[in-house]
């Protein structure tokens, strides 16, 4: 119990657990999709504190851990290119492809840059008009509005030499991908709350009617992740299965509509591959017709991709919870954040960078 | 890139017909684009994702954010290209 004098409030925290232990009877299973989350309940031991063995499951909450290797490799090739500015969130530098990273390709001569925003990106492309700009636009729902309102901006400024790489992913078509593994054990699921300040929760109101599913929008700092398990539990003990928010302070039902015209504008959903989890249905955002002529994936032509993750890496079984971090032979040896052998090492949102920060080691977690 | 950084809006202007603003977070400012969040005014706390703003939130809520994000190793410095002063508790392990 040291770690909840940590707690902002540990009074608040110890009548939350006490409140989850009175109502917990079985060791229910609840798995959050949120690379946030998950470092919050690892760092913070939430996992370790929870009673009845509940145990959380952490899913695919990390956009750089579910972008594809062929669009990593692709994005790679185009960065290689000469007279290309290639421009990335600062979290995609170091993800490895099959051959090498942004961060490798700029010390060999490439000239890309993070940027903080999609807007830098178009600022780039207006400053340096004879470059042929490019942004890796990836994320879940939380960057789709920015990188949608970045596009728009270069289409009002008529810029020709700035196009992106899209390879945006949507929260709910993965929880159904994931409900429809016959060894699926998760029983209620925590949804992120930023992912639905933008978005909302109605999407969630199907999928928790026909799989029988609590699902609770649940913000990611620690007295919200045991609120939002109470809630899960709650539901699960009273054979309940609906959509509620913990997330009051920032989410709505029906979220950001102006985030959401700007995504409904620039893009369209569409299938696309997760890193680790496959196809999945209309999973993702592709540019629509109007904007088509700003997808760098048409602009440059880079041949053919052929992909090989490391062999040693695990990450499609950490992305789908089926394993976690310390059942990795490469953990906290051949692969650190320094030197990762996959994308949930690299990122601080990822599930292993998560269990590396927390100091976890494998004899301290059960099987 | 994931994580939105809660900050405090302390002008706002127009840029190329977008509504943008200049926002502090906990000491490093940034230009944010306002327009999905039409009603933000200066002083107004907002959740910021990649230079765009997406919800209003209250100080309170805004500071709590922030501390959970200092808590992550580099996330602040990875969201905002450069790390925030120190946090007051000194917590940034």
């Amino acid at each position: 119990m040291k770690y909840l004098d940590e707690y902002r409030d540990p009074a608040l925290a110890r009548k939350l657990l006490a409140e989850l232990t009175a109502t917990a009877t079985e060791p229910w299973r609840i798995m959050e999709v949120c690379g946030g989350q998950t470092h919050t309940l690892v760092r913070q031991g939430i996992d370790d504190l929870l009673p009845a063995g509940i145990r959380m499951i952490h899913g695919p909450g990390c956009p750089v851990c579910v972008t594809p290797l062929e669009v990593l490799d692709r994005a790679h090739a185009i960065a290689a290119l000469p007279g290309v500015v290639f421009t990335s969130f600062g979290d995609m530098l170091r993800v490895p492809g099959s051959h090498t990273d942004l961060l490798a390709l700029r010390a060999r001569g490439a000239d890309v840059r993070p940027v903080y925003s999609p807007m830098d990106a178009v600022r780039i492309a207006v400053a340096e008009p004879a470059e042929q700009v490019v942004f890796l636009a990836v994320g879940f729902e939380t960057t789709a509005p920015a990188n949608a309102l970045a596009v728009q901006q270069a289409d009002r400024l008529g810029l020709d030499n700035f196009s992106v790489l899209v390879s945006h992913v949507l929260v709910p078509p993965a929880i159904t991908t994931l409900l429809e593994d016959p060894d699926c054990e998760v029983q209620a699921f925590l949804a992120a709350g930023h992912v639905c300040a933008v978005m909302g929760w109605r999407a969630y109101e199907p999928i928790a009617a026909k799989y029988q599913v609590p699902i609770v929008v649940t913000g990611f700092e620690p007295l919200d992740l045991l609120e939002g398990i109470l809630m899960a539990v709650r539901q699960l003990e009273d054979s309940r299965a609906e959509v509620e928010n913990q997330y009051v302070r920032a989410v709505r039902r029906d979220g950001n509509t102006d985030a959401q015209h700007a995504i409904e504008t620039v893009f369209r959903i569409a299938d696309r591959p997760w890193r680790g989890l496959g196809p999945i249905p209309d999973s993702g955002l592709v540019l629509a017709p109007d904007f088509a002529r700003f997808d760098a994936a048409t602009r440059f032509e880079v041949g053919g991709i052929t992909t090989a993750e490391h062999p040693e890496c695990i990450a499609g079984e950490i992305l789908t919870g089926a394993k976690l971090p310390t059942d990795c032979t490469a953990y906290g040896t051949r692969c650190t954040p320094r030197n990762p052998l996959g994308a949930p090492m690299v990122s601080g949102e990822g599930t292993c960078a998560a269990f590396y920060a927390a100091g976890r080691v494998p004899r301290k977690v059960e099987a | 890139m994931c994580l939105g950084i809660p900050g405090r809006i302390i002008e706002t202007h127009e840029s190329a017909g977008l509504l943008m603003g200049t926002v502090d977070f906990g000491g490093v400012r940034r230009e944010v684009c306002l327009a999905c969040t039409p009603e933000a005014e200066v002083g107004s706390y907002v959740i910021v994702h990649v230079g765009f703003a997406i919800s209003i939130v209250d100080e309170a809520e805004a500071q709590r954010t922030l501390a959970v994000l200092r808590a992550i190793p580099d996330a602040i410095a990875t969201e905002l290209g450069e790390p925030l002063p120190a946090a007051p508790g000194g917590d940034t392990r």
